[in-house]
């Protein structure tokens, strides 16, 4: 079988814009959630977000490009840039058909959608942007990042709220096991803007606390809800032989990934979280003993919680494997906050430090889960499960493998037995 | 009666799709095809409608399409103003 790896990493989230000063921030227990500032959120009953600070995109996108793109989208541009620059590729070195984008979704571009359905209504239809036709659509990122790449194979947009930033890069696995050279995947949004704001607060899921400090504390006695982030991540994800070819870092491998949904309520509400770790256990060839840290969802809702908590020590035993929650730091980034999680694990593999679960002081009763909490924990590097979950019942897991321990690496190039698939005018630079 | 410029053209074209300072000013190369400037069919509709609003001139889409350069666009709006 194919292995896909992760070669390059772009993350813009609330406590760092850049790959390195997230991670650093991030081991430094340093939170991102404050106020929402972005619009006047004084009138609704949650306040606090996880907002980007100072990111202004004529720094980092084309013009041309300001008039017919949402935040999320030049948030979405600028990672994918940081994240193909990690990864030492060249504009031009590469065979535009054998290289694609699969993006998550979850919003779209809902602060420009908003702008523009004022101008319809305050100002009539004439008043509308025609860039509207695609810029709130939640395929934009993918589309965007694929034409300002020259990214011109396989395309497409995975819709899963917080699952669904997980459940995009498997598809790029699934797209380089179809032949592709290589994928940009993760997810990225925003719409922190009144339209977006009301669509969550529908929802139930928010957290009133009024201190960043306690708004959003998953597997603690004291959970009230959730508070939302923006950003996310972007990942370069390559075939393992062409990546080794090219001599480029290999932070690791997509080695096991499933998704499930919960059983709706009229037939018994059955979680499917479960069965997604079992099946991307098995996916991955991988025993829970083998598995090093688990990256947990943390929803902050406490049935939400008590599930994950049930399933993590079911599958792991009481206090089985550290689990943590990079998110507190964050808030919730909807598409983004998986993609966030999977550099964090392999941040993780990198430096041998499993990031903390800030705030979080009291875990409920009967959680029975080994919680890294506060400061960074030296661990020996090995696989590492992520798990996301989104509204609706989305269930997504996903193993990685350290890149150190992919099969070849070290001078086993004959190991995996299978040459890369060769594509004409691709050229490893 | 009221004209529109080149650089009126370029004004509006700027608001419309970005200001891009790599490529000529429409003065320096008014035959230039919007292709080549960098402006697509999507720029081009959103100009017609600012020009419809501040000039009072409705350009079909047919009359659109066929003006391929500023000077054309210009010519275009200039002899339907004149006509008017």
């Amino acid at each position: 079988m194919t292995t896909a790896v992760i070669t390059g990493i772009g993350v813009l989230a609330p406590n760092g814009a850049g790959t390195e000063n997230f991670w650093a921030a991030t081991l430094r227990g340093e939170s991102g959630i404050g106020p929402i500032r972005r619009f006047d959120a004084r009138g609704y009953p949650a306040r606090l977000g996880g907002e980007i600070d100072g990111f202004d995109p004529v720094e980092h996108l084309p013009r041309r490009l300001l008039p017919q793109t949402d935040r999320m989208t030049q948030l979405a541009l600028a990672a994918s840039a940081w994240a193909l620059a990690d990864a030492g590729v060249e504009p031009g070195t590469y065979d535009p058909g054998g290289t694609g984008v699969a993006m998550a979704g979850a919003f779209g571009g809902f602060e420009y959608g908003q702008r523009e359905l004022e101008n319809l209504w305050c100002s009539g239809p004439e008043r509308v942007s025609v860039y509207m036709s695609f810029a709130w659509f939640y395929a934009v990122n993918t589309g965007q990042l694929s034409i300002r790449h020259a990214l011109r194979g396989p395309a497409g947009v995975v819709v899963g709220d917080q699952a669904g930033g997980l459940d995009a890069v498997a598809q790029a696995r699934r797209n380089i096991r179809k032949g592709a050279r290589l994928m940009l995947s993760g997810g990225v949004d925003s719409s922190f803007c009144p339209y977006g704001w009301v669509a969550r607060i529908s929802d139930g899921a928010l957290s009133t606390d009024e201190d960043p400090r306690t708004a959003y504390l998953p597997f603690d006695l004291r959970a009230r809800g959730q508070v939302p982030g923006e950003g996310g991540a972007v990942l370069v994800v390559e075939e393992a032989a062409a990546a080794r070819r090219r001599g480029t870092q290999i932070y690791g491998e997509i080695a096991g990934y499933a998704a499930t949904f919960d059983a709706a309520v009229r037939h018994g509400g059955e979680r499917g979280l479960g069965r997604a770790v079992e099946a991307a256990l098995a996916d991955a060839g991988v025993t829970a003993r083998e598995i090093g840290v688990v990256f947990a969802d943390g929803s902050g809702r406490l049935a939400d919680d008590r599930a994950e908590a049930e399933t993590i020590a079911d599958v792991f035993g009481p206090q089985g494997v550290p689990v943590t929650v990079p998110k507190t730091m964050t808030g919730r980034m909807s598409s983004g906050g998986a993609p966030a999680d999977l550099a964090g694990a392999l941040l993780a593999m990198r430096d041998g430090l499993i990031p903390p679960t800030v705030n979080v002081q009291t875990p409920a009763p009967g959680a029975r889960l080994d919680l890294v909490t506060g400061v960074p924990r030296p661990w020996q590097p090995g696989p590492a499960l992520v798990l996301a979950r989104g509204r609706g019942g989305f269930n997504s897991a996903m193993v990685l493998r350290p890149g150190a321990a992919v099969p070849g690496r070290t001078g086993e190039a004959g190991v995996t037995g299978r040459a890369a698939p060769t594509r004409s005018g691709g050229k490893p630079s | 009666m009221k004209q529109m410029t080149l650089s009126a053209l370029e004004q509006i074209m700027h608001t419309c799709a970005g200001d891009d300072e790599s490529t000529d000013s429409f003065q320096q190369a008014p035959e230039r095809p919007f292709a080549d400037l960098g402006y697509d069919s999507l720029a081009l509709l959103e100009t017609q409608s600012v020009i419809r609003r501040e000039y009072g001139v409705d350009l079909s889409e047919q009359a659109l399409s066929e003006a391929e350069t500023p000077q054309q666009l210009v010519d275009l709006v200039n002899r339907w103003l004149s006509a008017a």
